[in-house]
């Protein structure tokens, strides 16, 4: 059974609807990560697992329990939860009575309560703040004042709505450093959003992709950034290539892709005269100057139109009938003399190739 | 100008020696004032929480009400108070009027307004963030106001001190439902008025330059206050 579960779960805010039947499935000692673009429906998705607000239609089970069947089930629940909001809000108080509140709301008390604070801080390496008004900390500090906080009342799920938001590098590093602490050390089961994608791969056991309050899909890390079931989770998770095409052969789970006048070979099981998606990730496109003998099936030739520099790579943008991006070292560009309107040969294995039906719709 | 002149050394020399009897009327104002800033506190906190918290139908049209109260002349609420309590009218049978305690009634009538709007203003002025955040560390309903209360406890005290402002300078009620008896309901702004027509000027700009120092004492202790 899951530990936290949400059946055919709607939000709507006056005209809009923020969520459209969500099902999730959260496990316990999972790290689970919410992932989309802003303005997807991830706080609201959170807001309703914490029970803040209710949901318009559909059920969430915590530990099997419908947590809004009243009041009192939505307090007890709530209290075996914690939620990290997105702004660290801190109350104007000092850092030791921001981290004892959640235990005084519990009824813990005296020496318990100062051993547990102390030990919180400590894990937060923030007890030399501890008298200081938690609003004169910085944005990272209050964040970590906040995560402690939270974590102070052992909850069985620890919700986090995109808790590195607006914070620098150093902050960053510090309160990612503090959640891995947090899943090896206490093994909480937790429920976070993130709109940072590399941040989700590192952290997460399962993703869910939410899309204008859609849940498109849900999986493991590799099979929503190597499998996506939907182009829009392809473009999503940074998938450059996706091009439109009908099978119009079929041998062996070998078909060809006509996209266009262009042949693509990939591997896949859909039918021959079905619409598909090839998406091809711009890191499987390899550029030559020359056509060469390889075992990759497709190999086409083309003009660049364009491209852009990021860091130690750049993205190579080339019209081969079709349009194709590659992402290459700067090393490799400076080596091969890549320039605007220059001809090269792309090439690509068909297993680089993932084939997404057009008319699949969304799976979960 | 010399009798005023006169006027004013003489209250600075009552003022300066104590003289019982200004003590006593100042003493008693500020004891009547504080009590009905207290009482109207303990009514207004609440209701006011729980105007702001809960959404029912007509939320706004009560807090248009509150707001329109806060400039109701004193003799209206002097007027109502003494219809209620004199002998006559239906808590007659409590026989407060002309007692401290008709006085009292009156001013949290009077100042219940303010208190109450300012105490919604105080908690609105509080981020919701806070309150989803108390909700979230497992507080109930009432854990989660009080910890809003406390968010917003220098506006909610401001709130106190103008009530109390309020209380101790108006006239109109004092005077009607108190009946301005020496030594039992006179209080500064009605000896003010009583002296004043009398043409006895000396304990009267005495009691004027107490009220001032006292409204001065809380101008000082809004403004810081409100600094926090």
């Amino acid at each position: 059974m899951s530990l936290l579960a949400t059946r055919s779960l709607y939000k709507t805010y006056k005209q809009k609807q923020a969520l459209k039947d969500i099902n999730i499935d959260v496990q316990k000692g999972e790290i689970f990560i919410l992932i989309g673009p802003t303005g997807a429906g991830k706080t609201t998705l959170l807001r309703l697992l914490d029970i803040l607000d209710m949901p318009t239609a559909g059920e969430i089970y915590f530990d099997g329990i419908n947590v809004t069947q009243s009041k009192k089930v939505s307090l007890e629940i709530r209290r075996r939860m914690a939620f990290v909001l997105q702004k660290p809000a801190v109350f104007n108080m000092s850092v030791y009575e921001n981290m004892a509140c959640g235990l005084k709301w519990r009824g813990t008390t005296g020496k318990q309560m100062r051993r547990e604070v102390d030990n919180a801080l400590e894990m937060v390496d923030l007890t030399e703040y501890k008298t200081r008004n938690a609003r004169t900390l910085s944005g990272g500090e209050a964040q970590r004042v906040a995560i402690a906080r939270a974590m102070i009342t052992e909850p069985e799920v620890l919700l986090m709505d995109e808790p590195t938001a607006n914070l620098d590098p150093i902050s960053t590093s510090k309160i990612e450093g503090l959640i891995s602490r947090i899943i090896h050390q206490y093994n909480t089961t937790i429920v976070m959003s993130t709109h940072d994608m590399s941040q989700g791969q590192r952290l997460a056991n399962k993703i869910a992709v939410l899309i204008n309050g859609e849940a498109f899909q849900v999986g493991d890390v590799k099979q929503i950034f190597n499998q996506p079931q939907t182009k829009e989770v392809a473009e999503f998770v940074g998938i450059d290539n996706i091009i439109d095409g009908v099978i119009v052969s079929h041998e062996d789970n070998l078909v060809t892709i006509d996209a266009g006048g262009q042949f693509i070979e990939a591997i896949s099981n859909h039918n021959l005269g079905q619409k598909v998606y090839a998406c091809i990730r711009p890191e499987e496109v390899i550029l030559t100057l020359s056509q060469i003998s390889s075992s990759a099936r497709n190999r086409f030739r083309g003009k660049i139109v364009q491209i852009v520099s990021e860091g130690l790579f750049s993205y190579v943008s080339i019209d081969c009938g079709f349009p194709l991006t590659a992402l290459i070292t700067n090393r490799s560009a400076g080596e091969l003399s890549l320039k605007r309107g220059k001809e090269v040969y792309a090439s690509f294995k068909a297993t680089g190739i993932h084939v997404v039906g057009r008319e699949i719709g969304r799976e979960m | 100008m010399g009798e005023i002149w006169q006027g004013f050394l003489k209250a600075i020399e009552l003022i300066i020696t104590l003289d019982p009897e200004f003590v006593e009327i100042a003493g008693r104002s500020v004891m009547i004032s504080a009590t009905s800033s207290f009482l109207a506190s303990i009514i207004c906190i609440p209701l006011g929480s729980f105007i702001h918290f809960y959404n029912f139908s007509g939320k706004r049209v009560v807090i248009n009400i509150i707001q329109t109260l806060f400039s109701v002349p004193t003799v209206i609420i002097g007027l109502f108070v003494y219809v209620m309590l004199s002998r006559a009218g239906p808590l007659g049978a409590l026989e407060w009027i002309f007692t401290p305690a008709a006085m009292i009634a009156g001013q949290v009538l009077l100042i219940s307004p303010i208190m109450l709007g300012l105490t919604i203003s105080a908690l609105s002025g509080v981020n919701d963030v806070l309150r989803d955040t108390a909700r979230s560390l497992g507080a109930n309903d009432f854990q989660a106001i009080m910890m809003i209360l406390r968010e917003a406890r220098y506006a909610v005290v401001s709130a106190f001190v103008m009530g109390f402002g309020r209380a101790i300078s108006e006239v109109g009620c004092a005077l009607m439902v108190g009946g301005n008896i020496s030594g039992f309901t006179r209080v500064i702004t009605t000896t003010i008025s009583l002296e004043t027509s009398k043409g006895e000027l000396e304990l009267a700009i005495a009691l004027g330059i107490t009220l001032l120092c006292i409204a001065l004492i809380i101008n000082i202790a809004l403004n810081r206050i409100q600094q926090r």
